[in-house]
């Protein structure tokens, strides 16, 4: 049973990357004998699993998953997020409306307008139909101030870390409040810009290096050094 | 002897060498980008000898005009386009018949590589525009989209590696120029799923025997898997770039 890659190894679309009684993880498919790659990313071996996690690629949502939206249209009782993803969200009014007015005959604008920003959950997602979120919870709703900004959804899971362990080095070290939203939209606010500006700086810098081990010591550094100056 | 531009020329010499010194079975010097556009979800820059060639891929996205949607699989849209200045004679920006055949073949060869069941109501949408054309333009063309795609973190069963193969003065050569193709008998468009074994295209303009086409098809896949490494190692520059520079700057 020859492994061909090791741990950390980067591999393209259709690398092989075993052969034998290995079980196919995420971005992996087996045919035959022979393990195979669909997405460039890193190798990953574990316990007989090999997976892939992707450096690149589009959000595939998933029920539980908090994401940020944008309202891009309205529907007569419910509004069109679009989540960065090739599904729109749907959001019913009902959730945000006050108990016994009626949705049809309230102009929906005057709770959220085109172009304003919404932290949801994914309640139902099944590929056939579209997404349905809710702004119902702790942290959910719309968002009035801080910043947001945008990285790539495939590395959204080294930004968070393992437990959440990168994100909060990040939001102890810079003292800024953060929704990470699955979709590659990143809420920030901060005490002062200087904090928003700093926190913002290694989020790209994750973003870009987050297929290099020893990241979370590197941005440790970067932190302590930027704090100092 | 074939005469171009007035000049009377030997496409192939006695001792085997092609116009630009080449033997039958070498492709053209092939450079490979991959994520050179910032606005595409992924996108690559190919040139395969003087053929130039962009490809850019957006998506998965809505479908518009929606009802093009299909509700098992993505919908793969692809545009082959010559630039006004690719060739000689300025060509017509407008899609002509063979642009868009072009545009249809190359969908069908890269369809079979990208996992579209992943992506039900959705368009995957390809965009290759040839900078200049000097033969090959649809292999290159392959080349470049597949890289496109992967780049742009597409899942994909396997990237498609193209090369064509020509028959001038009775011998088979790969990689044909645009005066080869021209001059020559025989246009053989191929491509492939080097790490599945599997042709995604073959397409024969000319006549070739039985046994030239299994010589041929031994030809281009040998070249499709040299092709699939610079393939690979285009995809991965960037990333080991930045991890060198990285992993050197931690050093110093």
């Amino acid at each position: 049973m020859p492994i061909y890659v090791k741990d950390w190894d980067l591999v393209v679309p259709g690398e092989v990357l075993a052969e034998g009684d290995y079980v196919a993880g995420p971005y992996v498919y087996k045919e035959g004998n022979k393990l195979f790659a669909t997405a460039i990313g890193i190798a990953e071996i574990k316990r007989g699993v090999i997976r892939v996690v992707p450096l690149q690629g589009p959000y595939i949502p998933k029920v539980g998953d908090v994401v940020i939206g944008i309202v891009v249209d309205y529907l007569p009782t419910a509004y069109v997020l679009d989540i960065n993803s090739s599904y729109k969200a749907i959001l019913q009014v009902a959730e945000i409306l006050p108990p016994q007015k009626n949705a049809l005959a309230e102009d929906l604008s005057k709770y959220l307008d085109v172009g304003d920003v919404v932290v949801c959950k994914v309640v139902r997602f099944d590929k056939y139909s579209d997404v349905v979120v809710s702004c119902k919870g702790k942290e959910l709703g719309k968002i009035v101030d801080g910043r947001l900004i945008k990285v790539s959804p495939a590395k959204i899971p080294r930004l968070i870390g393992r437990k959440g362990s990168m994100i909060n080095l990040i939001k102890r070290e810079t003292g800024c409040k953060m929704i990470i939203g699955q979709n590659g939209f990143i809420w920030i606010k901060g005490k002062d810009q200087a904090s928003e500006v700093l926190a913002e700086k290694v989020i790209r810098k994750i973003d870009e290096e987050a297929h290099i081990s020893g990241l979370t010591q590197r941005i440790q550094v970067m932190l302590q050094s930027e704090k100092r100056d | 002897m074939v005469s171009v531009k007035g000049k009377e020329l030997t496409l192939i010499s006695p001792d085997g060498r092609r116009l630009d010194g080449r033997r039958p079975d070498d492709i053209r010097e092939l450079k490979i980008k991959a994520g050179i556009l910032e606005n595409a979800g992924g996108s690559a820059y190919v040139e395969l000898g003087n053929t130039k060639i962009y490809a850019a891929v957006y998506g998965p996205r809505e479908v518009h005009p929606r009802h093009l949607a299909l509700p098992n699989r993505a919908v793969v849209r692809c545009r082959y386009h010559m630039t006004p200045f690719s060739v000689e004679e300025r060509k017509s920006p407008a899609p002509t018949r063979r642009e868009i055949e072009l545009s249809k073949v190359i969908r069908e060869s890269l369809i079979p590589a990208i996992v579209v069941e992943q992506f039900p109501f959705s368009a995957i949408d390809i965009f290759i525009e040839v900078i200049n054309a000097d033969g090959s333009t649809r292999c290159a063309s392959i080349i470049a989209a597949s890289v496109a795609l992967a780049s742009a973190g597409i899942p994909m069963k396997d990237l498609v590696a193209a090369c064509s193969v020509g028959k001038i003065n009775g011998v088979l050569v790969l990689d044909v120029t645009d005066v080869e193709d021209k001059n020559g008998e025989v246009d053989m468009s191929f491509a492939m799923m080097p790490n599945r074994n599997e042709i995604t295209l073959l397409q024969l303009d000319g006549v070739l025997s039985l046994e030239e086409i299994e010589r041929a098809i031994s030809m281009t896949t040998k070249a499709c898997k040299e092709i699939y490494e610079k393939q690979k190692s285009a995809l991965k520059e960037k990333y080991i770039e930045l991890r060198k520079a990285v992993e050197g700057g931690a050093k110093t």
